[in-house]
């Protein structure tokens, strides 16, 4: 195998059984490769398998045949190169801003004054001064998803799996949200896997589209995004590159979407 | 002239703030003013018709009697020593068999909730245990464990136990499935996840459960009393019915109130500190 790939997927299966013993076949021998530093989305119908990808990257479920590779090699529990954006609020209810930053660091062994330290750091990086000491219940929804980031971040990974992150945001908020991800990812050049069901974040974002068929599912496209670089997310989605990209993507969806 | 509406709108607001804050006072003082002549209307019905014999002084004494009793209690002290030596007897057993059956049940809850197989196999026969009215279990404490505190307070921690291994057992198979997993991929292990988030996320519901069993402690503990003892209000209601005392049964039941409302207090104040990151539903 080309082992100059992070994340390898390789003719994966997984299946879950419901309580009664029922069996859902989520992926098929799924296949998807995904290089260093590379800004990948993931974008398919509703319920066809693209968070399962990213519990099997993550380490949070196991493939039930095939391979999970990164940097080449399978591993076993939860791998420390990676850091994972939830769809909804996973922050921690009962830690205030600051001890939710610090939190990742403190699991991983730093002492607690490095790690209050860096936390500082990552508050003045995403923006939160002046609200360490909130708690989750006193932010805006796009605060919550700054400490979320910042909570990540701050453990360096390798490898950052975003399922969903702005998708309960209005849309001001999840613009800017979507370049502050695009300012801090390009600082720090991590592996992105992005799954969304939003095509145009989805081109917005990334390198590299990949468009899922429905359940089980496999990849049925690959797309290119060769929009430069830094873009700004608010003007980016009127070029007219932009706008083909994501007319053909949706071509793609709808065919696998038949309501 | 534009700062003059403005200025004029900001004295308007002021106003109407003012008379907003004097609606709510006004709100306020009527509650607590029909409260106050709820109470004593009742009482004071109730001394009546006791006096004129409408009620049955003899089996449900008047409030008179009652105040009465409680006095003599306090200047004189009980037959069996006094008062604050019953009531910290009956405190004693309570605290003691709360704490151990919180413990126990915390630790038994979480321990349970973490294990699916264990849950799986044990949660009927909790639902069971629960059914079972507990409270008769007292007289086998007395016959095991002696007339002396040990049955009692046995009999507290059977009261208090099921009911915050439940709630803790609820509150952990509740958390948040998603906060458990970031807190994995943010790198913490089983111990932490139990500790750091399990705990945590689990600590308003056994808190709420430590609210109503504080209140069966109290009542495992006067049981236990009644059952058989040499001290506390159990007793002493005992000694009372003994007697043909129903002032003495109303003013025992009175101490214990208060007892119990301290005690609420208390749990109320640790909940606020402990859970001062939940938002303010009221």
């Amino acid at each position: 195998m080309n082992s100059n790939f992070l994340i390898e997927l390789d003719n994966v299966d997984r299946r879950f059984a419901s309580p009664e013993g029922k069996i859902i076949q989520v992926l098929d021998s799924f296949s998807m490769t995904v290089k260093p530093g590379e800004f990948c989305a993931v974008v398919g119908p509703t319920g066809c398998g693209k968070s399962t990808t990213l519990s099997l990257i993550s380490g949070l479920a196991k493939a039930n045949a095939g391979k999970v590779l990164i940097e080449g090699k399978e591993f076993n529990g939860i791998d420390p190169r990676v850091g994972y954006v939830f769809q909804t609020d996973a922050v921690f209810p009962w830690k205030n801003v600051l001890d939710n930053i610090s939190v990742g660091p403190l699991f991983r062994g730093i002492n607690k004054k490095e790690a209050t330290e860096k936390a500082f750091d990552w508050i003045k990086r995403v923006g939160l001064q002046g609200f360490e000491y909130h708690y989750p219940h006193q932010l805006s929804g796009g605060m919550r998803k700054r400490v979320a980031l910042a909570q990540t971040f701050i453990n360096s990974p390798d490898i950052l799996l975003m399922d969903e992150p702005f998708s309960a945001l209005d849309v001001q908020t999840k613009i800017l949200m979507q370049q502050e991800l695009l300012q801090l990812w390009s600082k720090h050049k991590a592996a992105v896997v992005f799954v969304t069901h939003d095509i145009e974040e989805a081109v917005i974002l990334a390198d590299k589209v990949f468009v899922l068929s429905k359940r089980p599912a496999r990849v049925k496209k690959i797309y290119n995004i060769d929009i430069q670089r830094p873009r700004i997310v608010s003007e980016a989605r009127y070029t007219q590159k932009f706008i083909e990209i994501s007319k053909s993507i949706w071509n793609d969806l709808s065919e696998e979407v038949n309501i | 002239m534009n700062d003059k509406i403005i200025m004029n709108r900001k004295s308007e607001i002021t106003k109407l703030e003012q008379a907003s804050i004097k609606k709510v006072k006004e709100h306020w003082r009527i509650v607590i003013f029909y409260r106050f002549m709820f109470l004593t209307a009742t009482l004071s019905s109730w001394e009546i018709l006791g006096r004129i014999g409408v009620i049955d002084q003899f089996f449900f004494s008047i409030p008179s009697k009652i105040i009465y009793q409680i006095c003599i209690w306090i200047i004189k002290g009980t037959s069996q020593g006094p008062l604050w030596l019953q009531v910290l007897v009956t405190l004693e057993e309570t605290v003691l068999g709360f704490l151990i059956g919180a413990v126990m049940g915390i630790v038994s809850g979480i321990a349970l909730g973490r294990n699916k197989m264990l849950a799986d196999i044990f949660s009927i026969y909790i639902k069971i245990a629960n059914a079972i009215p507990r409270i008769v279990l007292g007289s086998i404490f007395i016959i095991a464990l002696g007339l002396g505190m040990a049955s009692k307070v046995a009999l507290a921690v059977v009261m208090v136990f099921f009911v915050v291994f439940g709630n803790a057992f609820q509150g952990v198979r509740e958390a948040d499935v998603n906060l458990i997993a970031n807190a994995k991929v943010l790198g913490a292990n089983d111990s932490q996840i139990t500790f750091k988030v399990v705990l945590p996320s689990a600590l308003s519901w056994i808190l709420a459960s430590l609210h109503i069993s504080f209140g069966f402690a109290l009542v495992g503990a006067v049981v236990g009393e009644f059952l058989g003892s040499k001290q506390g209000i159990g007793l002493l209601i005992a000694t009372a019915q003994g007697a043909f005392n129903a002032a003495g049964v109303f003013a025992a039941m009175i101490v214990l109130a208060v007892v119990a409302l301290l005690a609420d207090y208390l749990i109320t104040r640790l909940e606020n500190r402990l859970l001062k990151w939940r938002p303010n539903i009221q």
